[in-house]
């Protein structure tokens, strides 16, 4: 897949693993970051980008303002928007890569840059999503184009069934477990077997999300029918299914068997340290966090809801709740998940990044533990140094809210989201 | 055509998976660099304290995973570090070093023989690293044709401003 979208994008019949491109990105994705890249095209003397169409803009890392300054930077944002002539602006919509596909705004076979490590988040619709740095996206905003190394293509077979309280995130956490967060290093993943196919949007949202944890470039699902359908309902004519060509070749193949698979997470301090929860079932947890463009979807929220029914979170906890976006809030709200939570003490915040990069709305203290549903939990990442993250799904988040200490979530939830 | 030259300096030898947040933590990531300064590899203090310029770091596997802040090939570069040696690194961070011009080379086999306070001599053209205290020399991967020109044009930001002749107040850091 990836390597028919840089042919495409680079104006070439075929492109093979290894071969450097200059590519046209479909979708320039800058969050806050534009700021910084406006000052740097200053500085070169350009005034005008490339293609002003094809850039989204996100206010979503800092928003709602914590700080002053913060505030500041977002007054810049819109005012560089305007000057730019950006008309895709979403600007207080949610998370990112949430927005951009809960709105169509990437299509499959497309490919997209984004100023973020999870652009790979993109994959879940079948475009090759790849995050770079500022420096990157000021020279693709100004000549529309980017160099690319063509990845090799690591085949990812998801086989088995599904099993209680099994979801995307735990398939996710298992490989990076089991193979090490740079096993695809450098390269595309592609995602197949009986178990992708059936998976929802949301889960193939998580798994190409956490590609990044994988040291992916590109972590891509194939378009099929479902990715069709839920791009028409987002409001996009026209999509057309996009995949691999028949009998491309792979520089490595994995299968995962989810059959009989223990929902997983990642101990402190990297997301390569995975365990069975069961393993470290009794840890005691001062924050749950359910968050992040990872696992803040309507199916999380349905999760969560499903564990918190008729209980109450644990008195010592602390359970946040960030929408990974305001429709997510809104679809929230209506399906009666949000009631459900709040009246078992949660607390719900404004959509946002909030506290995944350790930003605001739930940051840790030293000395506690957090469970959350975010994609990584390095040393600080959500607040002081001294406080740790263990990384799992909605379900063992919700569980080890209700119990006060990370707990077998099958204790709770017997259902399956695979 | 000019040379990416020879880099010499002592080590600082980090383990695997060494992620950007703790070279650029989110606390202080919009904070002008000194500010900045004191927190870059946090988890090892001594080192933004100690580090001086010319210094080399060399590390295990994954080296820059994690987030895409392009503030933690910076720091190390802010801070005078003359190249990163690593077995492998995270794709983002490799990719923001290079479009800064600051030398970061994969180097299979350099985490074992190498320990603080070596002296390494890095031919960055022939990707060659000497060990001054052991002997030994390694071989890394050279940068492609592509990669290299990027470095010793000094950075993508370079390259666009000679593209569309801004030439107002570049720092110091893109010239090299
Ligand atoms: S939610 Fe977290 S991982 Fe996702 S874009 Fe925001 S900061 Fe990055």
């Amino acid at each position: 897949m990836a390597e028919r979208v840089l042919a495409r994008t680079s104006g070439r019949a075929r492109v093979a693993a290894g071969e450097y491109v200059t590519a046209s990105p479909d979708v320039l994705m800058c969050h806050e970051a534009l700021t910084m890249c406006a000052s740097q095209l200053r500085r070169v003397g350009v005034e005008h980008l490339a293609h002003p169409e094809r850039v989204h803009v996100v206010l979503d890392h800092f928003f709602p303002a914590p700080t002053a300054a913060a505030a500041r930077d977002h007054v810049r944002a819109r005012r560089l928007v305007e000057q730019y002539g950006i008309t895709n602006f979403w600007g207080h919509a949610g998370i990112c890569h949430q927005v951009l596909v809960e709105h169509a705004a990437v299509r499959p076979g497309q490919l997209v840059v984004g100023t973020d490590s999870h652009s790979s988040t993109y994959g879940a619709v079948g475009a090759a999503g790849a995050g770079i740095g500022v420096t990157e996206m000021t020279y693709a905003l100004a000549t529309g184009e980017l160099w690319f190394q063509v990845p090799p293509t690591v085949r990812v077979e998801l086989v088995g069934t599904g099993g209680p309280a099994l979801m995307a995130k735990d398939l996710v956490l298992a490989l990076a477990g089991a193979h090490g967060t740079d096993v695809a290093q450098y390269a595309a993943i592609e995602f197949g077997g009986p178990v992708a196919t059936a998976m929802s949007i949301a889960g193939r949202m998580t798994m190409a999300n956490m590609g990044a944890e994988l040291g992916a470039k590109f972590a891509c699902f194939p378009a099929d029918d479902r990715t069709v359908e839920y791009l028409r309902d987002a409001g996009a004519a026209d999509i057309e299914p996009f995949g691999a060509e028949p009998g491309a070749r792979y520089a490595r193949a994995i299968t995962l068997d989810t059959t009989g698979l223990a929902p997983h997470v990642a101990c402190p301090h990297n997301p390569g340290n995975v365990r069975p929860v069961t393993e470290v079932a009794g840890t005691a947890v001062h924050q749950a966090f359910l968050g992040s463009c990872t696992n803040a979807r309507l199916e999380d929220f349905a999760v969560a809801a499903a564990v918190l029914t008729g209980r109450r979170v644990h008195p010592r906890v602390r359970f946040v709740v960030t929408p990974a976006s305001q429709r997510t809030f809104l679809d929230a709200v209506r399906a009666g998940y949000v009631a459900t939570l709040v009246e078992a003490g949660a607390h719900i915040t404004a959509s946002g990044c909030g506290a995944c990069p350790g930003g605001h709305q739930g940051l840790l203290g030293p000395g506690e533990v957090c469970v959350s549903s975010t994609n990584r939990n390095c040393v600080g990442r959500m607040g002081s140094t001294d406080s740790s993250v263990y990384r799992g799904s909605p379900a063992v988040v919700a569980a080890a809210a209700v119990a006060g200490e990370l707990i077998d979530p099958r204790e709770l939830w017997t259902g399956s989201t695979l | 055509m000019s040379a990416l030259g020879v880099v010499r300096g002592r080590v600082w030898a980090f383990g695997d998976d060494v992620d950007t947040d703790v070279m650029a933590p989110w606390s202080v990531i919009t904070r002008p660099f000194e500010e900045r300064r004191s927190q870059v590899l946090h988890t090892r203090p001594e080192f933004a304290r100690d580090v001086r310029p010319g210094d080399l770091i060399v590390a295990g596997r994954n080296w820059g995973c994690g987030s895409s802040r392009e503030q933690a090939p910076e720091n190390l570069q802010l801070l005078g570090v003359g190249a990163v040696l690593a077995e492998s690194f995270g794709r983002i961070y490799f990719r923001n070093a290079i479009a800064i011009a600051f030398p970061n080379l994969v180097c299979p086999g350099i985490a074992a023989g190498v320990r603080d306070g070596d002296e390494l001599e890095v031919d960055l053209d022939a990707a060659t690293v000497h060990n001054l205290r052991t002997g030994t020399v390694l071989r890394a991967q050279p940068y492609t044709a592509e990669m290299a020109e990027i470095i010793r044009a000094g950075g993508l930001l370079e390259v666009l401003r000679r593209r569309f002749g801004g030439d107002d107040g570049l720092g110091v850091r893109l010239r090299r």
